[in-house]
């Protein structure tokens, strides 16, 4: 019985990562678990959340789930969502606030083969484009709109397999995942022509951390510490890329999710490139006015959302 | 061995030539036996990829007819619901192979008041179930199997996918698209499909890696790895991932060839754990897959290097082999030349009794140690002939030395010779040379007021011209004594030289008698050098000769008794020809004018200085070159009777 008694005391007193871990929180992320979202995975594996005072639990995301619907439902305190998509939710009347805006730079792209003939965006006049799913179609629209060209979405499989059978002239990709597929599927970069968004005038910055306005005014250093630390946690991605991606690779493995290191190698270091942008070495994670402004045109002028949305009620800045 | 021995030599040499067809022996036989395996397992690799290629090629073309039938009957317009079920449900029936098939319509295609109509029967443990696919979060448009077939036109078969439904086996599916004639067009009703289970291709695949050294692997048309020994490369990994991880772009640029329907042999370069390979491969041509053959290149060079292997070994034992017959054959061959050698050593160091080594072959070496025989032989013969010829020789050299010593005492050598006589002063000079020679001089007087000199040269040398000018010299003293007058001196000599003189030697004189009191001088000459006269008054002339025979030739010679007065501090200089005939190293001889030259300096000199003088000025000449002449010289200086005046 005494001894029992030490024993408890012992495991009392001896555990400091349980006392130290505080403040229990969860993370929603978009999708499943891969090098997009390295930084918090990292964060959590190098014990820069514990060390901030959180204990973050990370919940991945699926096809079935939606991380800003789990923020809003109160399932998860913090979300990662993409700035038009968080947008279109607070204009619907959803009480998100964005404390973090990580990915600056749009990495949605337009890829032609080169055999097709295609070189610029008005080649695309009458084009079959593909596309999978809605939130990818904010940027292509207001390019053709202001390019005043026709063009015909086809939604495809996330396989690509329209596009890789040629049944589709030009598909919409992102930078760091369907574009790596097409390589992988063995076409060439030399045999592709693509278009960034970002350089049409059409910069949406992308992945940022979202979280309802209560927990914001409840707890506004829980916040800050997630993320002081998840900024810790991308650069630590950054400086150790090969760990980063093992450590990744594992989580996937755990998860049963298809999983292949070069994908994943190649995803973390475009990661870097739209999240460092310019030439800036440290991440600052600040919604830039002068991008918000133009996605908030954008969204406005689709009818994606109606009324303007203030800068200063969407994004608090918490570092500094 | 020695470094530089014949043995040493002829092993090395032979050694290099045995390595060097040894070498090219078997490089020879690895290029041809690693050609020969090559090719074979080309042969192999090919037949493996293409036979597994067709092998499952013939499955899927099976698969492609039935679809293709149930496609056309779905074309039918006037098909129930029934129908359509029950033709489901046959497909699976009659084709155990197909685990599942669907029957998919467009949008309100089949009923008006259903967006989506799809009857679908699967297996499950031994029986045929059925649902209804399609709904909100089924939208089988957006599928691959339902989009492919629709948006391309013709018939597909899908990437291989996990099946959800099942025990997540790898599936692919075959969709066609079946159409209906409106208006004169054809239109699209929907897609039919049937789903195959892959694992038997897998299990098939995993079976002939299993047989083979290497292994196969099979790839979708986007290079996705349907099969592979590595699992985790299954469904993850393309090949062209793989050879971005491996940083491998030849892998890249091959797996593009694969999914491109080639069929070909490459060998692949450093490929993970297995090293350089080669790899067959051969395509399914209608999905665009590809079967993949890797050999491990060392797995199939291992026969090539075991054999190549062995031989060098063999090589290696027949080499060492070879080294100790070479160098045994060597030492053989040789021992009897070192033996010899040894012993040629001994001899050369003056030991003429060493004994040569026995041989009994008929060999060069034989031959050449009885030549050595022959010779030593004939060395000992010769040495023993120069021993006795040489103590011989010694004998007489040193008799002679005796006969020389004797002839030179019999010359008179003491000077000053006539210290008492205030009237002349006389001086005289012999060098012999090395071999005894025939010159003699000497001076006496007759009576008390007459001095006789003279100076005389043999012919020839040796004992004979020794003895010949004793006997000149005591018959001139005998016969000297007896008249005044030289000619008549030199006459009597004459003859009994003349007689019986067998050799016919000779002998040339020049014989003068002073008158002390008044300085003249009577003189005659046999066949000899002019003397030269120097006197205060006319310098130094030559004495003229008077051109009669030498002495001891023919007798009854007439010599011609010629005079001369010589004043006080006159002086005659009578030499032989070993003077003006003494040569330098160059073979020049000294001559009369040299001779002249230097008595042309003495002018005021004792004979004694005179003398001296011509002897030193001769030495500097010959620079001490050995004469084969004597070299003799007399001066004779009239002082005059009163020799204060």
């Amino acid at each position: 019985m005494c001894s029992l008694l030490l024993l408890l005391m012992i495991c009392f007193f001896v555990s400091p990562a349980a006392a130290a871990e505080g403040k229990t929180v969860r993370l929603a992320l978009q999708w499943y678990p891969q090098t997009q979202f390295a930084g918090y995975y990292m964060a959590k594996k190098k014990g820069f959340y514990a060390a901030n005072g959180l204990n973050v639990e990370i919940l991945h995301g699926d096809a079935d789930s939606n991380s800003l619907d789990r923020v809003i439902s109160g399932e998860a305190e913090f979300g990662t969502a993409f700035l038009s998509t968080a947008m279109q939710r607070w204009s619907q009347g959803a009480p998100l606030v964005n404390i973090a805006q990580i990915v600056q730079r749009s990495a949605l792209m337009l890829v032609v083969r080169k055999a097709s003939g295609i070189k610029t965006i008005n080649d695309l006049d009458g084009a079959r484009i593909g596309t999978w799913g809605d939130t990818f179609q904010l940027q292509p629209e207001a390019l053709f709109l202001r390019e005043k060209l026709h063009v015909t979405f086809v939604r495809q499989s996330p396989s690509f397999e329209l596009f890789m059978r040629g049944g589709l002239d030009a598909t919409l990709a992102m930078w760091y995942n369907e574009y790596h597929r097409l390589i992988a599927y063995g076409l060439n970069p030399d045999e592709m022509t693509t278009f960034f968004f970002s350089d049409l005038n059409l910069n949406q910055p992308e992945d940022g951390i979202y979280c309802l306005d209560s927990t914001l005014k409840n707890a506004p250093e829980s916040a800050a510490a997630l993320v002081k630390a998840s900024v810790q946690g991308w650069e630590y991605a950054f400086a150790h890329p090969d760990e980063t991606v093992d450590s990744i690779l594992d989580i996937m493995k755990k998860q049963k999710v298809q999983a292949n290191r070069a994908q994943q190698t190649w995803m973390l270091a475009r990661m870097r490139d739209i999240i460092l942008v310019g030439k800036q070495s440290r991440l600052t994670p600040v919604l830039n006015p002068v991008d918000f402004d133009s996605t908030q045109r954008e969204l406005l002028r689709s009818g994606v959302i109606t009324t303007d949305i203030p800068y200063n009620d969407f994004y608090k800045e918490l570092l500094r | 061995m020695r470094l530089h021995g014949i043995a040493f030599r002829l092993a090395s040499l032979t050694l290099v030539g045995a390595t060097l067809i040894l070498t090219a022996i078997l490089g020879y036989n690895y290029t041809v036996s690693r050609s020969m395996i090559v090719s074979l397992a080309e042969e192999r690799g090919t037949l493996l990829a293409d036979y597994t290629a067709e092998n499952i090629s013939g499955v899927f073309n099976a698969i492609q007819k039935v679809m293709n039938t149930i496609s056309f009957s779905l074309e039918d317009a006037g098909l129930t619901t029934k129908q359509v079920n029950d033709l489901g449900w046959m497909v699976l029936n009659d084709n155990p192979e197909i685990f599942g098939s669907a029957i998919a319509f467009e949008p309100y295609a089949f009923q008006s008041d259903s967006k989506y109509y799809a009857p679908y029967h699967y297996r499950s443990n031994n029986d045929i179930l059925f649902e209804r696919l399609g709904g909100k979060d089924y939208q089988y448009f957006y599928m691959d199997w339902y989009q492919l077939p629709r948006e391309l036109e013709r018939s597909v078969w899908t990437e291989p996918y996990y099946d959800k439904v099942g025990d997540s086996e790898l599936m692919t599916t075959y969709a066609v698209p079946f159409y209906r004639m409106r208006d004169g067009h054809k239109v699209l009703k929907g897609v039919v499909t049937a789903d195959i289970s892959l694992s038997w291709v897998q299990k098939l695949i995993a079976g002939l890696s299993d047989r083979e050294s290497g292994y196969v692997f099979m790839l979708s048309r986007y290079g996705t790895f349907i099969a592979h020994p590595d699992a985790n490369l299954v469904m993850n990994e393309t090949i062209f991932t793989r050879a971005e991880k491996l940083k491998h772009p030849q892998l890249r640029e091959v797996g593009r060839r694969m999914v491109a329907g080639e069929s070909d042999v490459v060998e692949l370069k450093d490929m993970p754990v297995i090293g350089d390979s080669f790899l067959y491969f051969s395509p399914l041509l209608d999905q665009q897959w590809s079967i993949g053959v890797v050999f491990p290149k060392k797995e199939i060079m291992a026969d090539v290097s075991r054999l190549n292997r062995e031989v060098a070994t063999l090589g290696i034992l027949g080499f060492v082999v070879l080294v100790l017959l070479i160098t045994c054959l060597a030492s053989r061959i040789t021992r009897p030349l070192r033996k010899l050698t040894v012993s040629a050593h001994d001899m050369a160091s003056g030991n003429l009794e060493a004994e040569l080594p026995v041989t009994t072959s008929k060999d060069e070496v034989g031959e050449l140690t009885s030549a050595f025989q022959t010779m030593q032989d004939s060395i000992k013969n010769y040495i023993t002939n120069l021993t006795e010829t040489t103590a011989a020789k010694e004998r007489i050299e040193s008799e002679l030395r005796i006969a020389h010593d004797i002839q030179m005492s019999i010359l008179p050598k003491l000077f000053p010779a006539f210290p008492e006589r205030k009237e002349f002063d006389i001086y005289a000079s012999i060098e012999p040379a090395k071999e005894v020679g025939g010159d003699l001089y000497d001076f006496f007087f007759v009576d008390e007021t007459h001095f006789c000199f003279l100076v005389g040269d043999v012919s020839g040398k040796g004992v004979p011209a020794a003895f010949f000018m004793a006997v000149t010299k005591t018959l001139l003293k005998v016969v000297a004594e007896r008249t005044l007058d030289p000619g008549e001196v030199l006459i009597r000599v004459n003859n009994d030289l003349a007689e019986d003189n067998d050799a016919c030697m000779f002998v040339t004189l020049f014989l003068a008698v002073m008158e002390i009191s008044t300085g003249k001088v009577r003189y005659a000459s046999a066949g000899h050098n002019p003397p030269l006269l120097m006197t205060k008054r006319k310098g130094v002339e030559w004495i003229p000769p008077l051109n009669e025979l030498v002495a001891g030739v023919m007798e009854d010679t007439h010599y011609t008794t010629k005079s001369m007065t010589l004043s006080p501090g006159d002086t005659l200089f009578i030499y032989t020809d070993g003077v003006t005939e003494a040569m330098d190293s160059t073979q020049e001889l000294y001559s009369e004018e040299r001779l002249e030259d230097v008595m042309n300096q003495c002018q005021g000199k004792s004979a004694e200085q005179i003398i001296r003088t011509i002897d030193g000025a001769l030495k500097d000449f010959t620079g001490g070159a050995e004469q084969s002449d004597d070299i003799t010289m007399l001066a004779m200086q009239y002082l005059g009777t009163n020799s204060e005046s």
